[in-house]
């Protein structure tokens, strides 16, 4: 069990369009904003609704890009809705601004989650995520920025607290590095873990042995 | 103050009214607390890392895993964030179920929180009252759907199984009777004097504070924030039902205990308009056995009964999920907890422990 490379696969009975891999081929993010194309036809999903065909992702326009766009312009790199989700995209060096920017004047006072998706073969493969939540207008926005490899992601902890805990479980889990963080250590992990397990690279029954070995006396935790 | 007099001592992990392994390390100045930090990660399973190696359908049941006391909650969560990535909602028969059986779910956690909770400042009885009514609750799940608390209740487009024939009738007579039983409760501990003096003033929470710290749930509700996802954007079928949204005042820990027994009274008024009127009809959306959510990402948040409850899934179209990261009250809320506790006495740590009502589980999933 221990040396099993993969996890076995799910049966798959597939209509044949994409293979699906235990890591999966997608290279691009999916939240492209005129990709319209692709994802128009879902295929099991749109049997029950009696509506049309839906086009999930399409590129947002609205009052809140507008005057972020007039007040920021190359900073949006890219502002898109996906299920009817607004998603921005914005210049990883300039987020710390921005993030104070949407807290006091947009009003979004709650970060309610913060995290990150790995894309390994993207040149830049972090995407860090942050699900903000507006209690005066009731909205939920997603910014996201890009990252790569050692490149470091502006902390937000001095605009929301909360990022404190969990742009450590990021760091813990992507090793993605943030600059001005108070504290930035590992979290869920111990502190002398080597590796960081939601990388794709990580394999599933992948373990820091020699930890393992030596902090709890047994040869392997599989 | 400081100085020669600082101690730090370790809380836990094997504390008992730690509610788990959590590891507190406490900065004490004599009895008085001077700083904190929380040490996690004792349960941590990589439960997000397991997500992307099961398909989507696989996966539901270890949601039960992180909060093994509200099941339900978690399992809600996630059934309508992938049906959601699906672009296909569950029939509404189904809703009127989930909502039926989550509200029962949030009572139980509450009567969880209730009974530990006055146990660990040191009323016992109310623990034996609580587990006396959680018991019924957990017998409806059980004969819903063969488990008590790892429950699995709910599929991604709908339910599997049918409500069982004296589903309703079970459900009123547990809340015909449980009008009365909260008054028991409060009759035990709303007016008690070491109660209010163990809880008073205790741990307090403003609400700048707690949207700071990114706080939900009733903690949030306490600080005088009346904010509910199940107002704000109902799912399920919250939307058909009345029901108040209690809140508190100061943020302290007796102020928690209020909106909690509140909170309690309007789930099973819900429970009472919900099986009032079922609809009848199909209990599973047509979504097919295999799932391959189209490309794209979904951030969906549900009311936990210890706070907000957020899945983010992002799809490549294959059958797995390319990423689930979920959000767990207990976690954020936890981290109030150096805020709430400061000033305080080591004996208050534990009420306030108890008062943010963390399941470990969640905490490290």
């Amino acid at each position: 069990m221990a040396d099993e490379p993969k996890e076995p696969k799910p049966p798959q009975v597939l209509t044949g369009d994409k293979p699906a891999s235990a890591t999966p081929p997608v290279s691009t993010p999916p939240a492209k904003p005129a990709d319209a194309s692709a994802p128009a036809a879902p295929p099991k999903a749109a049997a029950p609704p009696p509506k049309p065909p839906v086009v999930l992702q399409t590129p947002l326009d609205n009052d809140l890009v507008k005057r972020f766009r007039a007040k920021f312009g190359a900073a949006l790199l890219e502002a898109t809705e996906d299920r009817k989700q607004s998603i921005l995209t914005v210049d990883r060096a300039r987020l710390g601004e921005l993030a104070l920017h949407l807290r006091d004047e947009e009003k979004f006072d709650m970060l309610a989650d913060l995290t990150a998706v790995d894309w390994p073969k993207r040149e830049k493969r972090f995407d860090v995520i942050l699900n903000l939540y507006s209690f005066p207008k009731n909205e939920r926005l997603r910014l996201k920025v890009h990252a790569a490899d050692a490149e470091e992601v502006p902390s937000v902890v001095s605009v929301w607290p909360t990022a404190n805990w969990q742009e450590r479980e990021v760091f813990d889990m992507f090793g993605i590095i943030f600059s001005g963080h108070p504290d930035l250590k590992r979290i869920l992990l111990p502190d002398e873990w080597q590796g960081y397990p939601l990388r794709k690279d990580y394999d599933i029954l992948q373990q820091d042995t020699a930890w393992v070995r030596e902090n709890l006396g047994i040869e392997s935790g599989q | 103050m400081l100085g020669a007099d600082e101690l730090v001592i370790n809380m836990g992990p094997q504390h008992p009214s730690t509610h788990g392994v959590l590891r507190v390390k406490l900065k004490l100045d004599g009895e008085r607390v001077i700083g904190s930090e929380c040490i996690i990660g004792y349960l941590h399973r990589g439960v997000e890392k397991i997500a992307e190696n099961r398909t989507y359908q696989q996966f539901a049941p270890y949601v039960d895993r992180m909060d093994y006391v509200a099941a339900v909650s978690s399992g809600l969560g996630y059934c309508e964030a992938v049906e959601k990535l699906l672009v296909t909602e569950a029939p509404p028969r189904a809703r009127v179920i989930r909502t039926i059986l989550t509200e029962l779910q949030r009572i139980a956690s509450h009567l969880l929180w209730l009974g530990t909770h006055a146990l660990d400042i040191g009323a016992l009885t109310p623990l034996f009252y609580c587990f006396r009514e959680r018991e019924e609750i957990l017998k409806i799940f059980e004969k819903y759907c063969g488990a008590r608390l790892t429950t699995h209740a709910f599929r991604i487009g709908g339910l599997q199984y049918e409500a069982y024939d004296t589903f309703e009738k079970e459900v009123e007579r547990f809340c015909k009777d449980f009008e009365s039983r909260i008054v028991e409760y409060e009759t035990l501990l709303t007016q008690n004097r070491i109660w209010i003096g163990r809880t008073k003033g205790v741990g307090i929470l403003t609400a700048a504070d707690a949207i700071a710290f990114g706080v939900t749930g009733p903690v949030l509700r306490a600080s005088g924030v009346k904010w509910d996802i199940r107002k704000a954007a109902p799912y399920a079928a919250y939307d058909q039902y009345k029901f108040e949204i209690p809140v508190g005042t100061t943020g302290d820990t007796y102020d928690r205990y209020l909106v909690r027994m509140e909170e309690m009274r309007q789930s099973r008024l819900i429970c009472l308009q919900a099986i009032e009127n079922i609809p009848t009809g199909p209990i599973m959306a047509k979504v097919g056995k295999v799932l391959k959510p189209p490309p794209g990402e979904v951030y969906h948040a549900i009311e936990a009964p210890k706070g907000e409850i957020g899945y983010y899934i992002v799809s490549d179209g294959t059958v797995m999920p390319y990423r689930v990261h979920i959000r767990p009250p207990s976690f954020i809320n936890l981290q109030a907890f150096d805020r709430m506790v400061r000033g305080h006495l080591v004996a208050d740590v534990v009420a306030i422990i108890g008062t943010i009502d963390i399941v470990l589980g969640e905490v490290d999933r």
